[in-house]
C-alpha cells in the first residue's frame, strides 16, 4: 500500500502551541487534496500519513499539490511495509525498481524509530543495500553503492505501526500553514514582484487579500485578466483569495490635473496605501504587503518609502526588500507567476509616469500637495470596488 | 456597438453560419470515405472550391487550409529550391504581415529546402514611386522568388499584383510569385502563381483559408503537412466540409462596395479636419493608391492604447496597428514614413458594407471629447 508521509518542517519545533498549527495544515492539505478522493489522514512522530483510499488515485496530481503546501518539510510518497525484514526484502526490492531504473548508483538510508525492531539502523542499511546490490547483480544491471553522492537515496524508516520505503524524498514548501499567522492586504500590480512578496508572506502563515487597482481605459482589461490568472497561480500555495479591483481613474487624472508631474508616482502610491488601509480595517487585516524593492523605481528609494509608509496606519511588510531583480525572479519562476507577469499589458503604474520623477521627496511637500486633491475620491472608494474570490 | 475592427476580422455573413451548419448536421461524413455520405460531402467541398476559384486567376487549383497564416508558410516553406544555383534571391516589402515575413526570415537564415543562402531584399514604399515598379527594377535572372501582399492590413495601400505578374513572368518566367491576399482577395484584382487567401476577412469563418496554387506549380511545392495525401498531398487531413462550405457561400455573397467605402473614409476625414486643435495625419495614403474601407490616422499626442480602451467603453470596436500584430510595435508604419510618435498614437478603422454614416457621426463626436479629455 503507498501511502504519503507529509514531515513537519518548522511547525515540528513549536511548543505548547504546535497542535494548533498541525491542525490548520491538515485542514490547508484536505482543501488542496480536494477533488482528488478520499484520503485517511493520521498523524504520528511530526508526521502526516496521507492514504488514498482508492489504488487508481493520481499519485502525481497529489504530489504536486502536496508540495504547494507551506508546512510542510519533505514529502515522501512511501510503501508501507509490515515490520518484518524479510517481508521488507521481499515486497520492497521489486518496488524500487522504476526509481532505480536509470540509476547507477545508490545508498540506504534507514532510521529506526522503534527500537524494539531487532536490527538497528546500521544494520538495516548494511543488509538491504546489500539485498538491492545482489538483486541487480543477478539480473546483470550493474547498480553500485556510493555513500557519498548517490543517483538515488533509498530511504528506509522503522516507524510505529509499519515500515515505510521511499525511494524519492522530496523537500517541501516549507514555512508555516497559511492561516496560523492572521491576515493581511497584498498590494497585486501584476508585475513579476508583488505576487513574489505574497508568496513569502502565506509561507509565513497569513491569510491574504489582494488589492489590484485599475485605470481604464489607460489600462487593458487584459492587465485584469493577467491579475486574475496570478491570483488562481497563487491559491495554489495560498489557499483562498479574495481579490478587490479598485478603479483609480479618477484619481490618477485628479492628482495629473492637480499636481506637478514629477510628484505624480508618491501621491499615486499614498492614494493606494491610504484605500489599502482602509480596505484592510474592513477586513480585519493587520498589515499591508508590497513587492517593493529599495532602489528599483523612483518610488521606491528611502526617501520615497517614508512617503509612502505614513499613509499607512498599519505596519507594511515588504518582504522583497533588499533582494535584487534575480532574486526575485528566480522565485517567480519557481512558483510559476514569471510567465504571467510577463506578459505585456500596462496596470496603473506604468500610466501617466513622470519623465523626471522626483526620487528624493519631502514628506512635507507631499502632504501640502495632497491638500489640493479631491479627498473624496479616496473616501469613497468602495464604489469603484469588484471582489472576486480564487 | 458600432464595429470599425473589419481589417482584423470580419461578421460572418447568414450564408456562411447556415451553410457551415447544415453542412455540420447533414455531411459529416469523411470525404474521402467511399460510401455515399463520402460522395455527397466530396460534392459540397467541389462546389465551394468552384465559386472561390471563379474569383482567382484562370488556370489553378486551390488548396484548402487553415487560413492566410497556414496558407503563407505552405507557399513559403513548402518553395522547393531552385534548380539553378545562382537563382537565390528573394524580393519581398518591408511591410509584410508577420506570417510572411517571419518565414522569409526563416529561409533567409537557413536557405530554401536543399539550398546553402538566400539574400532578401526588403523594399519600403516611396513617395515618387509606385512598390510594384520598384520591385520590377529591382528584378534579375537570380530572384527565385517574389512574395508580396497584395492589400496592406494596416494601411490599406494597394500593390498591383496583375502589373507586377505580368512583368516578372515576362522577364523573369521561372521566377515564382507568391501574393498574400488575405486582405486583398475580392477587394483588389490579385494575379500570382501562389495566392493566399482567408475566409474571415470576407465575412467568412475564421479556421479556414486556401492557397491558390497555378498549374504547373504544384510540382514545385513541398508539403509541410504530411499524412493521407489528401488535397493532392499538398496539405493532408481530413477536409472540413462545413467550413469549406461556408467559405464557398462567404465569397459567393461577398460584394466590395468601393463607392460606400471612399463615402465613409471621406466623411470621417472632412469631420477630422474641422475639429479644432486636432493634429490628425492619416497614414494611409503613402505614394500609392490605396483601399477606402481601411482607414490609418494619428492624434497628435494620444497613445492610441488609451483611445482604443475608451472607445471600446462607449461600445465601439477599432485597432490599433494591426491585431495580429497586439503589443508589439508594428514596423509597417515607420515604413511609410509615420514618425515614431505618430505611430504610437496610431488608429486603424476598418468599414464593412454594415457601417454607416450616422456611425462615423458618432465616432467623431465621441472621438472629440476623448482628445479633450486625454490630451497632455
Amino acid at each position: 500500500m503507498e501511502v504519503f508521509m507529509a514531515k513537519y518542517g518548522e511547525i515540528a519545533l513549536k511548543g505548547n502551541n504546535k497542535r494548533l498549527f498541525e491542525e490548520r495544515m491538515v485542514r490547508n492539505i484536505k482543501h488542496r487534496l480536494s477533488g482528488l478522493g478520499d484520503f485517511k489522514y493520521s498523524r504520528a512522530q511530526s508526521t502526516l500519513y496521507i492514504t488514498p483510499k482508492s489504488e487508481t488515485a493520481d499519485f502525481n496530481e497529489i504530489e504536486r499539490r502536496l508540495l504547494t503546501v507551506f508546512g510542510i518539510g519533505a514529502v515522501q510518497r512511501s510503501l508501507a511495509l509490515p515490520k518484518n525484514y524479510e517481508e521488507i526484502v521481499r515486497l520492497g526490492v521489486p518496488y524500487l525498481e522504476k526509481a532505480l531504473a536509470n540509476a547507477k548508483t545508490f545508498k540506504v538510508e534507514a532510521k529506526r524509530a522503534d527500537k524494539t525492531f531487532p536490527m538497528n539502523s546500521m544494520e538495516l542499511m548494511r543488509e538491504f543495500g546489500g539485498e538491492i546490490w545482489e538483486a541487480y547483480q543477478k539480473k546483470q544491471k550493474p547498480l553500485e553503492v556510493d555513500l557519498h553522492n548517490p543517483d538515488v537515496v533509498v530511504y528506509l524508516e522503522i516507524r510505529d505501526t509499519h515500515a515505510y520505503l521511499c525511494p524519492n524524498k522530496l523537500q517541501g514548501a516549507g514555512g508555516i500553514p497559511v492561516g496560523a499567522s492572521g491576515r493581511a492586504l497584498v498590494l497585486l500590480s501584476g508585475g513579476i514582484d508583488s505576487p513574489v512578496a505574497a508568496y513569502m508572506m502565506a509561507k509565513r502563515g497569513m491569510t491574504l487579500d489582494m488589492l489590484h487597482f485599475q485605470s481604464p481605459p489607460y489600462t487593458s482589461e487584459r492587465a485584469l485578466m493577467k491579475v486574475e490568472s496570478l491570483c488562481e497561480k497563487l491559491a495554489e500555495y495560498c489557499g483562498e483569495i479574495n481579490l478587490y479591483c479598485v478603479n483609480l481613474t479618477e484619481a490618477q487624472e485628479d492628482i495629473r490635473d492637480n499636481a506637478p508631474e514629477e510628484y505624480m508616482t508618491v501621491l499615486l502610491r499614498r492614494v493606494m496605501m491610504k484605500i489599502a488601509a482602509k480596505l484592510s480595517a474592513k477586513n480585519y487585516c493587520s498589515a499591508i504587503i508590497t513587492g517593493e524593492s529599495v532602489g528599483q523605481v523612483a518610488s521606491q528609494t528611502p526617501a520615497a518609502i517614508i512617503c509612502t509608509d505614513d499613509a499607512s496606519p498599519l505596519p507594511v511588510y515588504r518582504p522583497v526588500i533588499g533582494m535584487d531583480k534575480i532574486e526575485i525572479t528566480a522565485i517567480a519562476r519557481k512558483i510559476g507567476t514569471f510567465d504571467i507577469s510577463t506578459l505585456p499589458y500596462e496596470d496603473c503604474c506604468t500610466v501617466f509616469t513622470p519623465r523626471r520623477p522626483k526620487l528624493k521627496p519631502f514628506l512635507s511637500d507631499i502632504k501640502k500637495l495632497e491638500e489640493r486633491l479631491n479627498a473624496d475620491l479616496i473616501e469613497n472608494f468602495m464604489e469603484k470596488t469588484t471582489i472576486k474570490a480564487f | 456597438m458600432i464595429y470599425f475592427d473589419n481589417a482584423a476580422s470580419t461578421r460572418p455573413c447568414r450564408a456562411a453560419v447556415e451553410a457551415l451548419n447544415r453542412a455540420l448536421t447533414d455531411n459529416y461524413s469523411n470525404p474521402s470515405s467511399l460510401h455515399k455520405g463520402g460522395i455527397e460531402a466530396e460534392k459540397i467541398i467541389n462546389a465551394a472550391k468552384k465559386t472561390i476559384l471563379s474569383k482567382l486567376p484562370a488556370g489553378g487549383d486551390l488548396v484548402f487550409t487553415s487560413g492566410g497564416t497556414e496558407s503563407n508558410n505552405l507557399a513559403l516553406f513548402g518553395l522547393k529550391a531552385p534548380k539553378n544555383e545562382k537563382q537565390r534571391k528573394i524580393i519581398t516589402t518591408a511591410i509584410e504581415h508577420p506570417s510572411v515575413a517571419e518565414p522569409i526570415a526563416e529561409i533567409e537564415r537557413f536557405g530554401f529546402t536543399g539550398s546553402s543562402s538566400v539574400s532578401v531584399l526588403r523594399l519600403s514604399p516611396t513617395k515618387n514611386q509606385s512598390l510594384e515598379d520598384r520591385i520590377i527594377e529591382a528584378l534579375d535572372q537570380d530572384v527565385h522568388l517574389i512574395s508580396v501582399m497584395a492589400v496592406n492590413n494596416e494601411t490599406g495601400f494597394i500593390i498591383d499584383t496583375v502589373k507586377l505578374y505580368e512583368a516578372v513572368k515576362s522577364r523573369v518566367p521561372n521566377c515564382i510569385v507568391h501574393i498574400d491576399a488575405a486582405q486583398g482577395f475580392m477587394k483588389v484584382p490579385v494575379n500570382g502563381d501562389l495566392i493566399s487567401i482567408s475566409a474571415h476577412k470576407i465575412h467568412g469563418i475564421k479556421g479556414i483559408g486556401g492557397l491558390f496554387v497555378r498549374d504547373g506549380i504544384q510540382k514545385r511545392l513541398n508539403p509541410r503537412i504530411r499524412g493521407g495525401g489528401q488535397q493532392g498531398g499538398l496539405r493532408s487531413g481530413t477536409e472540413p466540409t462545413a467550413l469549406i462550405a461556408s467559405f464557398g457561400a462567404a465569397v459567393e455573397n461577398f460584394t466590395y462596395n468601393h463607392p460606400h467605402f471612399t463615402e465613409l473614409s471621406e466623411h470621417l476625414a472632412k469631420l477630422l479636419e474641422n475639429f479644432d486643435g486636432v493634429n490628425y495625419r492619416l497614414n494611409s495614403r503613402a505614394g500609392s493608391e490605396s483601399l477606402p474601407h481601411i482607414v490609418n490616422f494619428s492624434v497628435n499626442g494620444v497613445k492610441s492604447e488609451i483611445l482604443l480602451h475608451y472607445f471600446a467603453e462607449n461600445d465601439i470596436l477599432i485597432s490599433s496597428g494591426s491585431a495580429c500584430a497586439r503589443n508589439k510595435k508594428s514596423r509597417t508604419l515607420l515604413d511609410f514614413g509615420v514618425t515614431e510618435k505618430d505611430a504610437d498614437s496610431a488608429l486603424r478603422l476598418s468599414f464593412s458594407a454594415e457601417n454607416t454614416i450616422d456611425e462615423i457621426e458618432i465616432f467623431a463626436e465621441i472621438l472629440k471629447a476623448g482628445i479633450n479629455r486625454f490630451k497632455r
